[in-house]
């Protein structure tokens, strides 16, 4: 049996993994199971054993790699892929662009829509607002509907002026 | 300082509880994760970090009025006896017990709410309810973190919603689960289809103490694994509907096997009392696995005038830390086998062996 990534060495380390009630398998050579950091236990387990399988190669392909580490609290990649989770709040925009795939796996969806703090509730509603309506205005500009745009151009000057008017 | 076990209400006290369809659901849980802004998360922060975060979290969580006479402890001043206590109790998990400097709880008078401090994130709250009340356990726990968050900074991203250590729970942070008694689904070889069916709704099941255990005593918790992308009250709804099919799966399965395979059901569940009102050394998994059937033979009418709290009692008590507590010397597992038929023996006492058809009004 051949290695399932490089396709040449024989492959000596198989893994197989149940999600759902698909079987995966994997064979890989022992080079190749040591790139992936599979040979030893302790990295590979975690966060592959609770994100699913191929979650921490997944953060790998991010642009900055394994290198990358939060600015804030100096968590890597590496980290996360030994222990499934990661170092502080700030981390998610860090490994942002390799956490987005793996939420789209893990969840229902990728964009919170339930119970926010009451003191960014009303901001979080006006931002939700605010992209409707840019939408809706790029829409009427595309079909030329300039009466409507305008309408829109307003509403939306509204809710970006700063709130003068005390509720 | 109080004393934790002059706080916690008595195991017979605490096995008392009533609620709806309290036969099959035992309990209803609802816990929320949160973070504070600015503060690494307790599985990466240096010591003085979460001994900050703990001392700056435990006065906010006391203050709140939910919490009127509440007790709270660092988890570093509860010997390893007592932390296995709470994890008896379902109070706090296997990992919070494993906490020392920095971790924390607190618990209120009744026990409806219990907070883990610097768990896996800095704040795992509970509500706990017993029977199956999810939408109550929801409501108390919502109402509890809006109070919260008045005095604490959550770490809250427009787009990710409340920001968890793992990804698993970000979002809404909501766990939302129930412990189930289905003997009757376990005995019928039904849980395993229900086991497959309740997972491919991206529920999960795990067994008596939550993730990675075994389902002793015939015990599962059913619970939520996606936390993003859905309102924490569809995800409720979601799990209200699962379980009233999974209780009407046990209603039917203990009916089935009553018509059906009677002497399967009368032979379980006499030989389960014979062995627990005869034995002189029993283990802790067989005592649990062995009261199941029993409670199942009470549930069904088969110990007329027998208790139910008395069986329920037992399951706690017979435990290993809870039955260490209970006398002094440290007792070896052999010897707390022996300790453990003693009591289970003397407490069956009172109650006479099954008879061979369920009494009226089942």
């Amino acid at each position: 049996m051949q290695c399932c990534v490089c396709k040449e060495k024989p492959a000596t380390v198989h893994l197989t993994q149940i999600v759902g009630d698909k079987m995966q398998k994997l064979d890989l050579c022992e080079e190749c199971a040591k790139a992936k950091g599979i040979n030893d236990p302790t990295s590979f387990a975690m966060a592959d054993l609770m994100l699913g399988l191929g979650a921490s190669q997944e953060l790998d392909q991010s642009a900055a790699g394994a290198e990358l580490k939060c600015p804030r609290c100096g968590f890597s990649q590496a980290d996360f892929k030994k222990s499934g989770r990661l170092g502080c709040p700030d981390c998610y925009k860090t490994f942002a662009e390799g956490l987005s795939g793996l939420l789209k796996t893990m969840h229902k969806g990728t964009r919170h829509i339930g119970k926010a703090p009451e003191a960014l509730r009303s901001a979080r509603e006006s931002i939700d607002r605010l992209k409707t309506l840019q939408k809706k205005l790029a829409k009427a500009i595309e079909g030329e509907d300039y009466e409507m745009a305008a309408g829109l151009r307003d509403e939306i000057k509204l809710l970006t002026a700063p709130p003068a008017k005390s509720r | 300082m109080k004393d934790i076990h002059s706080f916690l209400c008595s195991p017979a006290e605490s096995t008392r509880r009533q609620g709806p369809h309290d036969r099959i659901v035992i309990s209803s849980r609802v816990r929320l994760a949160r973070n504070v802004r600015g503060s690494a998360f307790p599985g990466w922060a240096k010591k003085p970090e979460r001994v900050k975060v703990f001392e700056m979290i435990q006065p906010a969580v006391s203050s709140l009025l939910d919490m009127k006479d509440s007790f709270f402890e660092a988890m570093d001043s509860f010997t390893a006896l007592d932390k296995q206590i709470l994890v008896e109790r379902h109070l706090i998990s296997r990992e919070h017990a494993a906490k020392n400097v920095g971790s924390g709880l607190v618990l209120n008078r009744d026990e409806t709410f219990c907070v883990m401090i610097n768990e896996e994130d800095h704040l795992r709250m509970q509500a706990l309810r017993p029977g199956l009340q999810l939408r109550q356990a929801w409501n108390a726990i919502d109402a509890f973190d809006t109070a919260l968050e008045k005095k604490l900074d959550f770490a809250f991203d427009n787009e990710l919603g409340y920001l968890t250590a793992c990804p698993t729970n970000l979002g809404t942070g909501i766990r939302v689960s129930a412990m189930l008694h289905l003997p009757g689904c376990v005995l019928d070889e039904q849980i395993n289809p229900i086991i497959q069916s309740v997972n491919k709704l991206g529920l999960a099941v795990r067994g008596l103490y939550g993730e990675g255990t075994e389902a002793l005593g015939n015990v599962f918790q059913v619970s939520n694994q996606m936390t993003l992308g859905e309102t924490e009250t569809v995800i409720v709804e979601r799990l209200e509907k699962v379980l009233a099919q999974i209780i009407e799966h046990e209603q039917n399965a203990r009916e089935r096997l009553l018509e059906k395979k009677p002497k399967v059901v009368f032979n379980h569940i006499g030989r389960a009392y014979g062995i627990l009102a005869n034995a002189h050394s029993i283990s802790s998994k067989e005592t649990m696995n062995l009261l199941s059937l029993l409670k199942l033979g009470v549930d069904m009418n088969l110990f007329p005038g027998a208790d139910r709290a008395l069986v329920d009692e037992l399951f706690l008590i017979t435990q290993p830390a809870h039955l260490q507590k209970q006398v002094s010397d440290k007792l070896s597992a052999e010897e707390r086998d022996l300790i453990r038929a003693d009591m289970v023996r003397e407490r069956l006492k009172g109650v006479s062996r099954p008879v061979a058809r369920p009494g009226a009004g089942n």
